[in-house]
């Protein structure tokens, strides 16, 4: 076990991967040369070459469809976009082109390809840095989509992400890149399906993904205090979605609150919330809660920022409305 | 060229010819759905350029990608005719299983890469395919036909611009035929000559006749070989016509018949077949007899093959979204 920080995990999965199979490669925007601006690709540049880690010119919608068309042939790109607002531009390319190909060909032709990207708010980065977008993606048929919550995942779903048949949407945060976590040292998978409770409870659950599950974990800890039980699943997986989880989960405790950083309308939440109706109404002790950034664009003004965007203390007070307490 | 490879030529593009408007008849029978978008008139570029290429060889292909109009690509790539004919019909012996339909023709066993309905979208796939042949270290190019009207959108601009710094071996057929869609070119685009818009990428790029097959022949042979040779990237454009409508539900008002008739006294079947009859090659009725062949060719095999196949099962519905059959290692779920 070492303490790893999630860039390096990231750094490492790719390192591990390039030296298994030549067919991988990484294209982005400065991840050569300068090493990826969250230094993910790191130090890959002088092991694996030009040919393997390809610095591209600030064509986002055109560099990722230059990996899908190589992923057509056999290749294995992991497409690195510099902020989750920037995949906008490729969405031609991932949405018409990556997520329907092998439907279209009647399953004649996959594309393999990995998109990686930080998709969350920072610190003050304002609204055009500053987009979660999570929402858009899973709604997409065709794709895989998943938010690795710390070094574990990020190291483990980016190898099975690599090794998988479909295009993969990694979706990451930039607060979370020096979050530091012990991984195991010897080589190990992470599935991309699949929901995980990274913290167990009897009083309500708390869903998260990405971030989100951090905020949930420190709700939990502050419910603690009060008595309170609370159940913490990490999502993992956007698309598909594991209900299986869900509804066990809420089975149990009967209340559940749903922690998004993104916008609500149309959201994460209104989706698995949607699946608890569906799949276990009659278990619900009191309505499910929804916590989620305000409906506007991120706005500079750290003070507004912090306003706009979902807290620890947002969840536990979410929590407190889902218990009857407020 | 052989003689016979000449006579082969002919016969071909006057298949193609019969194969569209065949198939234009099964779309107003309502035997053929969606839009559909036919290459009568541009024969002479697609088989000009695919028979100086590596074609009809499976998985030795060269990768050729294009739009929406791909049938005839398609075919002269390797495709199967009557695959693609029962695609057009969307049973589940087409070419894409009838998921696809007349914009989307895939056969990967001939490295046809596909037909896209996103205009410009195949500019950086095909780059991405001669990307992936350069890494494999084959030999093979990849050649992406597109019309005009995409070198308007960006995916043009970035991919040409890669192409060049990444030195990728791929060739792009410009079948500019003066429409994007209803528009004029000249009402659409700077500069009529599309040739000219490449010195902007220090990439080679030349302009020639697209109805004249023997000249298509000639300038395409010469660019692959360079494409081939030198593991970079070459602009070939070819001046041609479109003679029926964008799609089916074009009523070509923005065109004059005469322009359309100046257009059609250079039709490039017309004027292979003059050459040839000349040259003592062919006699009229040995065309007469193609052409019979053909229509018994269309009529009672591929026709009739698309006719009778099945149609996919609705239970199958879902199958192709994902990889059906995904390791559990990779995939999961996590905890079973």
């Amino acid at each position: 076990m070492a303490e790893t920080a999630y860039w390096e995990a990231i750094r490492r999965a790719h390192d591990e991967e390039m030296a298994n199979d030549p067919m991988v490669i990484a294209m982005g925007e400065d991840i050569g040369v300068v090493g990826g601006t969250y230094k993910a690709t790191s130090g890959l540049y002088d092991k694996y070459g030009p040919q393997r880690i390809i610095d591209t010119p600030i064509s986002e919608n055109s560099y990722t469809g230059i990996g899908i068309g190589a992923s057509m042939v056999g290749m294995r790109p992991v497409i690195e976009i510099m902020s989750i607002n920037f995949a906008l531009l490729a969405l031609d390319t991932l949405i018409n082109a990556a997520a329907k190909i092998r439907y279209m060909s009647g399953g004649q032709i996959a594309c393999p390809i990995v998109m990686r990207t930080p998709g969350g708010t920072a610190h003050q980065l304002a609204a055009q840095h500053s987009a979660r977008l999570a929402r858009m993606f899973m709604s997409t048929s065709g794709l895989r989509v998943v938010t690795p919550r710390g070094p574990l995942d990020a190291y483990g779903m980016l190898k099975s992400a690599i090794r998988s048949n479909d295009p993969v949407i990694i979706i990451e945060h930039e607060q979370m890149y020096n979050l530091k976590e012990d991984i195991p040292d010897e080589e190990f998978f992470r599935p991309l399906e699949g929901a995980e409770v990274v913290r167990e409870g009897s009083d309500i659950t708390l869903i998260g993904y990405n971030f989100s599950v951090h905020l949930c974990l420190e709700a939990a800890k502050r419910l603690e205090a009060d008595g309170i039980s609370a159940e913490v699943v990490d999502l993992r997986a956007l698309k598909p979605i594991d209900r299986e989880t869900i509804r066990t989960s809420v089975e149990k405790t009967h209340r559940v609150v749903v922690a998004e950083e993104d916008e609500a309308p149309v959201g994460v939440g209104s989706e698995i919330i949607t699946g608890i109706i569906e799949d276990c109404f009659f278990a619900l002790d009191s309505q499910p809660v929804r916590i989620h950034a305000a409906d506007v664009p991120v706005p500079y003004n750290a003070k507004l920022e912090k306003a706009a965007i979902p807290s620890a203390e947002d969840v536990y007070h979410g929590a407190l409305k889902a218990l009857g307490k407020i | 060229m052989k003689d016979a490879d000449k006579k082969r030529l002919l016969r071909e593009m006057m298949f193609f010819r019969r194969f569209e408007d065949r198939t234009f008849e099964a779309y107003m029978e309502r035997k053929v759905g969606g839009f559909l978008h036919l290459y009568s008139g541009q024969e002479a570029v697609a088989t000009g350029v695919l028979e100086m290429a590596n074609v009809g060889k499976g998985q030795e292909n060269d990768y050729v990608i294009t739009g929406y109009r791909d049938h005839i690509h398609a075919i002269k790539t390797g495709a199967q005719p009557r695959e693609v004919m029962a695609e057009l019909y969307g049973k589940e012996t087409g070419s894409s299983k009838g998921r696809g339909g007349s914009m989307h023709i895939f056969d990967a066993s001939q490295n046809f890469m596909g037909g896209y309905a996103l205009v410009g979208q195949p500019f950086p796939l095909a780059a991405g395919l001669a990307m992936g042949a350069k890494h494999k270290g084959t030999d093979q190019i990849a050649i992406c036909f597109l019309g005009d009207g995409a070198n308007n959108q960006g995916t043009f601009h970035e991919t040409l611009n890669m192409a060049s710094v990444w030195d990728l071996p791929v060739l792009f057929v410009c079948e500019n035929n003066l429409y994007a869609i209803g528009t004029h070119i000249d009402r659409s685009t700077a500069v009529r000559d599309q040739y000219k818009r490449i010195c902007a990428y220090d990439m080679k790029a030349s302009q020639h006749d697209g109805m004249d097959i023997d000249i298509v022949m000639d300038a395409a042979k010469e660019a692959i070989d360079y494409v081939r040779k030198e593991s970079k990237p070459y602009f070939i454009e070819f001046m041609t016509y479109r003679y029926r409508g964008h799609s089916m539900s074009d009523a070509k008002g923005y065109r004059t018949k005469d322009e359309e008739e100046e257009w059609m006294k250079r039709d490039p079947i017309r004027l292979y077949s003059e050459r040839l009859i000349e040259a003592g090659l062919v006699t009229n009725d040995e065309i007469k007899e193609m052409d019979k062949a053909i229509d018994d060719e269309i009529e009672n095999d591929i026709i009739k093959f698309a006719e009778e196949s099945p149609e996919p099962k609705v239970e199958d519905l879902n199958k192709y979204v994902l990889d059906d059959n995904p390791d559990p290692r990779w995939v999961g779920p996590l905890h079973k």
